[in-house]
């Protein structure tokens, strides 16, 4: 049977793309930035996940002001890196899951989630950036992918107790689906960051460090943040917080943090990553 | 809805890009959209204001594009996911079209940044009798 064994959480900041595209990760004055990913690229080459299920927000490539899904699942055979107005990024199409997808829409769908289904789309640095950084540069990403696009340019959202149920629907879906798969889910997003209005430039250490630290055990108590908190505390670009919920939720109740990255900043953004096991005890107990 | 309903609204210096927002923005946001082809941002280019005609948007919303008012721009109905194919498409990094609605220079934002940016004290509520305590738990 298919199985989630791990999740992780990442920011997907364009800066990183473009530094990555134009042959600088390596350079000194980023250091800071990728030496926080050397742990998670030596990690994800143990782990050898089959497909990565990576919820992301579209920013205005795949979807535009005519149609505007809450919660949108690629059942696709294969998606293309978005040109979002300067070409489009160097890195290999992605490949989809479209068997698992679709087990995973109409059992979500029973579940009570009306999920929007995509058959073509382009994916922009929200999906293709996180794949950069966990991956690195390579001829072909060695997984499929299933995107997973989640509103958060419009307002409301979707809430967080809903995007936490989602992530529990969707481990139910994975682990009815018959092959032997290691599937890992991604929240993606994040972390403080406002990006208009006077105040511009918004970052909020204390909040985001609280809610990487909350994300592991009360995760339940995470999930009842508003918008509006989200917005106040940590940005109006901060509340695509609320997608690695949804990676959470598709974890056991008990897991084990292996490893946490935080730095600012990346251009306009606090840079958040962490990475969760699902433990062997809670692993026995949540199998069945 | 009337403004003062709205939960959001004595958060300071933020624009919540919400139903009212995407009604009043939604030609303004689709014409930053159609900056995404390359054809497209040619003959944008090429003539600035013979393009925006082209596009139902209002008089105010053709000035801000022209002027590049990135402030008014939002207040107007414009995203600031869809401004940037805007400011991208003049060679402008993120960074630098969002300082532009700061009262810093583009300079002095990217040395905020550097320094850890913009702290969240006394920016959380409009009335500054709040702003000291940390916000409640709001509802959803």
């Amino acid at each position: 049977m298919a199985k989630i064994i791990a999740g992780l959480g990442t920011s997907h900041i364009p800066l990183l793309g473009h530094i990555i595209d134009k042959g600088e990760s390596r350079a000194e004055n980023w250091a800071p930035i990728f030496d926080g990913f050397q742990f998670t690229k030596r990690w994800i080459k143990e782990q050898k996940p089959d497909v990565v299920i990576l919820v992301y927000n579209d920013h205005a490539t795949a979807f535009d002001m005519k149609i505007i899904p809450t919660f949108a699942i690629g059942c696709g055979e294969e998606y293309r890196p978005a040109d979002e107005g300067y070409g489009a990024r160097p890195v290999p199409t992605v490949k989809g899951a479209p068997k698992l997808a679709w087990h995973i829409t109409e059992s979500l769908i029973k579940q009570g989630f009306d999920m929007t289904i995509v058959n073509e789309m382009d994916v922009d640095h929200g999906l293709t950036v996180p794949l950069s950084m966990v991956f690195g540069e390579v001829e072909e990403w060695p997984c499929q992918v299933i995107p997973l696009a989640v509103n958060t340019v419009v307002y409301p959202a979707p809430t967080g107790e809903r995007c936490l149920a989602l992530g529990k629907a969707i481990r139910a879906a994975v682990e009815q689906f018959p092959e032997d798969l290691n599937v890992q889910v991604w929240g993606t997003g994040g972390m403080s960051h406002q990006l208009l209005g006077e105040r511009a430039g918004l970052i909020n250490r204390e909040w985001d460090l609280a809610f990487m630290d909350d994300l592991q055990s009360h995760y339940e108590a995470l999930a009842k943040i508003s918008q509006v908190e989200y917005i106040r505390e940590s940005g109006t670009e901060g509340s695509e917080m609320v997608m690695w919920l949804i990676m959470r939720g598709a974890l056991n109740h008990e897991v084990r943090e292996i490893h946490r990255h935080y730095y600012v900043p990346v251009s306009n953004t606090a840079l958040g990553h962490l990475i969760y096991e699902n433990t062997d005890a809670a692993a026995c107990e949540g199998g069945e | 809805m009337n403004n003062n309903n709205k939960p959001y609204s004595n958060i300071p210096g933020t624009t919540v890009f919400d139903g009212d927002m995407v009604r009043v923005g939604f030609h303004l946001n689709q014409f930053c959209m159609s900056l995404m082809q390359a054809s497209n941002r040619d003959a944008f280019k090429q003539d600035e204001r013979a393009y925006l005609d082209q596009w139902p948007m209002t008089q105010a919303q053709k000035n801000a594009v022209l002027a590049r008012d990135f402030t008014q721009l939002i207040a107007l109905g414009g995203n600031i996911y869809y401004l940037v194919k805007l400011s991208s498409s003049d060679g402008l990094s993120v960074a630098a079209a969002v300082s532009t609605m700061t009262d810093l220079s583009p300079e002095d934002y990217m040395e905020m940044m550097r320094n850890g940016g913009r702290s969240p004290a006394g920016n959380r509520f409009t009335d500054h009798r709040e702003s000291d305590k940390k916000s409640s738990k709001e509802q959803q």
